[in-house]
């Protein structure tokens, strides 16, 4: 892999960029991989990477079925952090705020994480206990979070409606100043090139149609670009993720639903962290271009089709407009959806299953480009031990039978009431 | 924003109405635990066709059974349920 | 003569001008700054499709940026400013960049700015600075935006000669049409272009639509196609920073359509040469538009280079204004454009521009091989046409491949959607490759993404149509791609070695042109589109000036200060009321579902955990709800009315679901039974009267003994009817009374008097807090969290054990009575201050084993005291732990003890 560097671009200015070599290959499928993920996106990559990088594994492939990174890694709103109240969910994601912290780095690839904040904000005295409940969980597991004043919120955001007579007025926040955002595409394309460079395979365009079983075991997966063996098979595919499950007989504690989100017109800078709300369901940030990636509460009703309703979406503005009125003459440019697996605890499935050599991780919901490394790294621990990693071990896929649900929100098996 | 033929009232917008859940996930009152539980914490989830339970909550607030396509929202069907239905 | 302003000069322009024709008609072609390169830029459209000259138009909170100067139609006063560039647009520091340009190819970014993530923030910081092109408005939004539902048999989008027609032949025949035209005129390209349909045929026929009952809407946009043939339209009701005539800038329509007509017509391309970005070269329809709408020739010699017929009549147009064409260039061999009577060269690409002072001064092109040049301020171009197909494909549509026109044309779709005209049957075209320099042929206009950009981006692998999208940005800018999609993908099949079809091609996506934000919030930008559920007795807290508290969308009476009293003494004062004499509260909000019949019992036993079918009539008990998982999701009472008439109240933060939830059961698991559970939550309003006097004052007003505790009876206060319930959350001996809400007012008054003339006091939501905490009673969205089972929450002993109630299944799995769960607790303070929600520690820096949900100081014997979960917290009572809140620098040690501190054993409620 050819390093990148200012200087390297200064090389590629000077020569009319003809150095550049290809970030990935392209190769043909071999006819075994001693571990296949199937699903090209953040978290399947990120997979490989680890595979290779930490564990020294060199006969891996990655399966996607498009292009990589075409899922929900190319469709989040790009918000890293790991405030979250419940200690197996922080403690995972703050593992992954780690690797953030150098992944540009580690990956020799600009995927331009910014910890420019992350921020919940609280609108009434009862919103403000929870948010310090929140803080102060994280805080005794030794991660940052602060809370945050009106004036000190206002001084952050100087856009946010103060006023005191608004419908939800702001009274407060939590901020997690070592959260913030990254550029998504970035991130799949530098696992990308990180794996490739390592000897793994990418393989586009390549969809897995079936499971080769022996007894009650994986031994490989039909494709549309032929049969290829397997040590181990670990399913990475968010939204697809109960029909490829389906193809190995299993029904999943998941449903497809639709999340929406959106983008501004490009503007001169005008948001500086990521504003989230305790009682209002939307998320605001802006993007290094200048434009505004806004999103809101998910769509609530089964979707493949990666198009919501759009009075979901126009609620969602109204929300961010009570927050951000200088939003309004703005204009939305583009608007996508992604297929979010929702799991019914909220809370993401990586591990086992009880197909012998076969591994699932997904159940991510709306939250799983913040977890894209940690996914990936804990992911990687349990493709290549067989076993799930302390950080993973609380999300099994038979917790929910069992009963030991993860549940931030305290909502339930459906997902439709978080 | 799909139009829903809601049984009583004829097609009227999506938003008026809400989805609760798949009628694979329903368990029935009688139905034994280990039973019960698989039926409320798989899905089949199909990327095609299924049965789900919308209710016309903003209408005349019946519980219907829409049989949807969950890629194209071709909705093939929408029966009544609860008491009156059984009439 | 309409006057204007750009960039602080005064002009003026004609009516019906769009700002676009004016700054043509006033010698202005330097209109703004490429965003990367800043390089100079001017029109190079009439339409929509416009990437360059983008300007802030309006001020104060109308002020719309990144606003096309094609797509703004001029009034008086208009104040429009150029963008992205400092300090201004002549003479702009940024474009120092375009030096750097070599360097700063597609993607640039992602090979360096290495270092820590503070590093990267740095260089971000600047990076930020630069991007972005206009400036948000500061100032409040002034004018209104409003939404509006239709229905119509026949949508037409597009008011051009297909379109027109389309909407009379449905109109006369009786159908329900509306017709919108993203224009302020109607006609599209027969306004530059009438062949035999003039205005007055475009007059005509819009009044004989009209007259046949059709709605025709200009200045819309059918901006998203949704499932089901619902299109919603954006429609403008005044220009980007003009005052609306009646305070609505914007309507958003949500038309449902029998069928769809798109008569959007097609795109014209532009071609790819190097320097293809100087101000001066335009696409030849825009330009002949400029001449035949606008009536100016924005250049003095013309150049025209073309692949197709079309260009010729641009040509006419200028013959006939009297402009001088100093060459056509045409790219396809003799004899096309012979006879056109203008100086046509053939086998002839454009190769490169040259300008001095940000205007044209001449082209270059390769004609049969060889290179010749021709003084010129301006070049018209025409590389053929892109027919406009977002709507189609957002309609689940697919597309053939017009190998005569290089396009792509609607096929088939799964809607009720048909295309006709321009866009339907594009003209053909003669295919050419590309001559000039890739790294100064522009495609992507406003991103500055070069054919160079592509090449590289191929080089690297980003190879896939949404690779490449997305590595060079291109396509995203405000345009959409609207001029660049066709070229980059047609030098991505190049590069694939495949036709074009084969090479990929993006989605399709609302909106069709950018939409604004406060369009899409419409009435809710107010509001957060939340409404506000009051309180039946509303008017009467209001007059108390309370501090008020909100619940979901309720606002509720939090404590009631007098004599400038702070929320802490206030609710203190009126906790101690309740525990010394009497107070009296507003309890409607609570959920009230009335269930009837033969078999309300033995519903009522699947919706609780409890039994309800041993209550005698008159008699109630505590009552919870567990989810189909098991886990405790509500809590509250159930009283028995009658012999087959049961009242069942459950929390206000549940209210909404559990009656989802009720009717859900009812439907579903149990039709057959002979049942009805109405939900009454807002048919009754309810205040509760709690104290020590509290059975005097109820005696008095209904002139009877009052209920013993957990009974029922119906009677009457102040000649109203209403059901007493004596429950108690606060543990004083207590009453609830429920009466219907339009009848409340009698009711509470008669109340209020009675207790005030006992000496007692309103109380709030805070002292309701306090009486609870030290009582132990739980609270829905507190203890009872959603996380926690009956054992956890010691209620296991009040289940039904006949089960067959919800839950019981979830409760049999086995991790929920496994040791290690979090389980209800009390706390006493050993010193100072309980934080609410703070972690529960063994000792500094370990990990949390629980928290608390709820903390108050004991009302009559002081002291701090709260309620937790702790794991395994039933068998840990007399441990000694700390209550850390780190977020607050506040802590406290504290002793575990059991859940209760005041009136265990329930004296306060025997009479």
């Amino acid at each position: 892999m050819s390093r990148y560097s200012a200087f390297s671009l200064l090389r590629g200015a000077l020569t009319g960029h003809r150095h550049w070599q290809p970030a990935w290959r392209d190769p043909e499928p071999k006819s075994h991989y001693d571990i296949i993920i199937i699903g090209g996106g953040g978290h399947g990559l990120a997979t490989a990477y680890y595979l290779a990088k930490v564990h020294g594994l060199k006969n891996i492939a990655v399966l996607e079925k498009g292009w990589i990174g075409g899922g929900n890694t190319g469709r989040n709103t790009t918000i890293v952090r790991s405030n979250y109240r419940l200690e197996p969910l922080h403690n995972l994601f703050e593992f992954g705020l780690k690797l953030w912290h150098g992944l540009s780095d580690e990956l020799n690839y600009n995927v331009m994480f910014s910890p420019r904040g992350a921020m919940f904000l609280g609108h009434s005295d009862a919103d403000m206990v929870k948010l310090a409940e929140r803080g102060d969980a994280m805080r005794c597991d030794g991660i940052d979070a602060d809370l945050l004043t009106r004036d000190q919120v206002a001084k952050l955001e100087p856009l946010l409606d103060m006023s005191r007579d608004a419908r939800f007025p702001i009274q407060g926040g939590l901020i997690q100043r070592r959260g913030g955002t990254a550029r998504h595409d970035a991130v799949a394309w530098g696992y990308a090139r990180g794996a490739d460079s390592l000897g793994v395979d990418i393989i586009q365009k390549c969809e897995v149609t079936g499971f080769v079983r022996d007894g009650d075991a994986v031994v490989g997966v039909e494709t549309n670009r032929g049969r290829i063996s397997a040590g181990r098979v670990g399913i990475c595919v968010a939204g697809h993720s109960g029909h490829v499950a389906g193809l190995a007989g299993l029904k999943l504690p998941v449903e497809s639903q639709t999340l929406q989100a959106m983008v501004t017109e490009g503007v001169k800078p005008m948001i500086n962290s990521v504003i989230m709300s305790q009682s209002l369901h939307c998320y605001i940030s802006q993007s290094d271009k200048g434009g505004v990636v806004f999103g809101g509460d998910p769509d609530n009703w089964p979707s493949y089709a990666q198009r919501g309703h759009p009075m979901v979406m126009e609620g969602a503005v109204a929300q961010g407009l009570a927050l951000v009125p200088a939003l309004s003459r703005l204009r939305m440019v583009r608007t996508w959806s992604g297929v979010t697996d929702m799991s019914f605890d909220g809370a993401p499935i990586i591990g086992e299953t009880p197909v012998r050599n076969l591994f699932l991780n997904g159940g991510w919901c709306y939250g799983g480009f913040k977890a894209t490394p940690a996914s990936g790294w804990t992911y990687a621990h349990t493709l290549a031990t067989g076993k799930p990693h302390e950080l993973n071990a609380p999300f099994s896929l038979d917790r929910f039978e069992r009963g030991a649900t993860i549940d931030e929100t305290g909502s339930g098996p459906m997902p439709n009431s978080r | 924003m799909m139009r829903i033929p809601c049984p009583h009232c004829g097609p009227r917008a999506q938003s008026e109405f809400i989805y609760e859940r798949t009628v694979d996930s329903v368990v029935p009152l009688d139905a034994p635990s280990q039973e019960a539980m698989t039926k409320l914490f798989t899905r089949n989830n199909p990327r095609g066709v299924d049965d789900e339970i919308w209710r016309h909550t903003y209408g005349c607030r019946a519980w219907m059974i829409l049989t949807r396509h969950r890629v194209t929202n071709e909705i093939s069907g929408c029966r009544a349920i609860g008491p009156e239905a059984l009439l | 003569m309409i006057n204007f302003s750009f960039d602080g000069k005064a002009y003026t322009a004609q009516e019906g001008d769009t700002l676009a024709a004016a700054l043509l008609r006033n010698g202005i072609g330097l209109v703004g700054r490429s965003f990367k390169y800043h390089r100079p830029r001017g029109i190079m459209t009439a339409g929509v499709e416009e990437p360059n000259a983008l300007v802030t138009v309006g001020e104060g909170g109308r002020a719309e940026p990144n606003t096309r100067a094609t797509d703004v139609f001029v009034y008086e006063g208009l104040v429009a400013k150029s963008q992205n560039r400092w300090p201004n647009l002549s003479f702009d520091v940024g474009a120092v960049l375009g030096l750097a340009a070599p360097a700063l190819s597609a993607g640039f970014y992602y090979k360096t700015f290495f270092g820590s993530a503070k590093k990267w923030m740095f260089y971000e910081f600047f990076i930020r600075k630069a991007a972005g092109l206009g400036n948000a408005p500061t100032q409040a939004d002034p004018d209104r935006f409003s939404h509006r539902a239709a229905f119509c048999d026949f949508l037409v989008v597009g008011a051009g000669p297909a379109g027109m027609q389309a909407a009379l032949d449905a109109a006369e025949s009786g159908k329900r049409v509306i017709l919108v035209e993203q224009d302020n005129i109607l006609g599209a390209s027969l306004i530059r272009d009438p062949q035999e349909l003039d205005a007055a045929w475009i007059e005509a026929t819009a009044a004989r639509i009209r007259a046949a009952g059709g709605r025709i809407l200009t200045r819309t946009t059918a901006s998203g196609y949704w499932e089901h043939d619902l299109v919603t339209l954006t429609q403008r009701l005044s220009e980007p920073g003009q005052v609306p005539a009646n305070g609505v800038a914007q309507r958003l329509w949500h038309v449902r359509a029998g069928q769809v007509i798109l008569a959007t017509g097609s795109i014209e391309r532009p071609m790819a040469f190097a320097h293809n970005d100087r101000p001066g070269v335009m696409l030849s329809q825009a330009l002949c538009s400029y001449v035949r709408r606008f009536g100016l020739i924005p250049g003095k010699r013309v150049v025209i280079a073309t692949n197709n017929d079309d260009a010729y009549k641009t040509a006419q147009a200028l013959k006939e204004a009297g402009a001088q064409i100093v060459a056509i260039l045409d790219a396809r061999p003799a004899p096309a454009g012979a006879n056109s009577g203008h100086r046509v060269y053939n086998d002839a690409v454009p190769l490169s521009t040259k300008g001095a002072r940000h205007c044209l001064k001449s082209v270059s092109a390769l004609v049969d091989g060889k290179v010749m040049d021709w003084d010129a301020d301006l070049l018209a171009v025409s590389g053929g046409f892109t027919p406009v197909v977002h709507l189609h494909m957002q309609a689940g549509g697919t597309l053939d491949w017009n190998e005569d026109a290089q396009a792509f044309i609607p096929a088939s779709s799964r809607q009720n959607v048909t295309t006709i005209g321009g866009a339907a049957e594009p003209q053909p075209i003669f295919k050419m490759v590309p001559v000039g320099k890739p790294k100064k042929s522009f495609i992507d206009f406003q991103n500055d993404v070069t054919l160079a950009d592509v090449d590289l981006a191929w080089a690297e692998g980003y190879r896939s149509v949404e690779h490449l999208k997305r590595y060079t940005t291109l396509g995203m800018a405000t345009d959409q791609g609207k001029l660049s999609n066709m070229a980059a993908l047609g030098r991505l099949a190049e590069k694939q070695g495949v036709a074009i079809p084969e090479a990929g091609l993006t989605t399709f996506r609302p909106p069709y042109t950018p939409v604004t934000m406060g369009l899409l919030a419409g009435a809710g930008a107010k509001d957060a589109g939340a409404h506000v559920r009051r309180l039946a007795l509303y008017d009467l807290h209001a007059a108390k000036n309370p501090i008020w508290q909100p619940l979901g969308y309720w606002f509720r009476p939090r404590a009631y200060p007098t004599g400038g009293e702070t929320l802490a003494q206030a609710a203190l004062r009126e906790a101690k009321a309740v525990r010394n004499n009497v107070g009296m509260t507003d309890v409607s909000t609570l959920a009230k579902f009335e269930v009837s019949g033969p078999d309300a019992a033995a519903f009522l036993e699947i919706i609780c955990a409890t039994t309800v079918s041993k209550l005698a009539v008159g008699r109630g008990r505590y009552t919870f709800m567990l989810r189909e998982d098991g886990i405790v999701f509500d809590d509250g009472t159930v009283w028995r009315l009658d012999e087959n008439r049961y009242l069942l109240t459950s929390s206000t933060g549940g209210a909404d679901r559990m009656a989802t939830h009720i009717s859900y059961v009812r439907q579903f698991l149990c039709p057959h039974l002979r049942v009805s559970a109405v939900n009454v939550q807002e048919h009754y309003a309810g205040l509760a009267v709690a104290g020590p006097k509290a059975k005097a004052v109820l005696a008095t007003l209904v002139g009877e003994e009052p209920p013993r505790h957990m009974s029922t009876v119906p009677a009457s206060i102040a000649g109203v009817p209403v059901i007493i319930l004596a429950a108690s959350y606060s543990g004083e001996r207590a009453f609830e009374i429920y009466v219907d809400a339009s009848q409340a007012e009698a009711v509470w008054a008669a109340c209020e008097t009675q207790v005030m003339t006992v000496g007692g006091a309103l109380y709030g939501l805070e002292a309701m807090e306090f009486l609870r905490i030290e009582k132990g009673h739980l609270v829905v969205g507190g203890e009872v969290d959603g996380r926690m089972t009956p054992h956890d929450l010691a209620l296991d002993k009040m289940l039904n054990k006949a089960g067959g109630f919800i839950g019981a299944s979830g409760l049999a799995r086995p991790a929920l009575s496994e040791a290690g769960r979090r389980q209800l607790v009390g706390l006493e303070a050993i010193a100072g201050a309980i934080p609410e929600g703070a972690m529960l520690i063994p000792s500094e820096g370990a990990s949390p084993q629980g928290h608390v949900s709820a903390a108050a100081f004991r009302i009559v014997e002081g002291g701090s005291v709260a309620l937790g979960q702790l794991v395994d917290g039933f068998s840990r009572h007399g441990e000694i732990l700390i209550t850390s809140s780190p977020t607050r620098g506040q802590k406290a040690r504290v002793r575990v003890v059991a859940p209760h501190f005041y009136d265990s054993a329930g004296e306060r409620y025997r009479d």
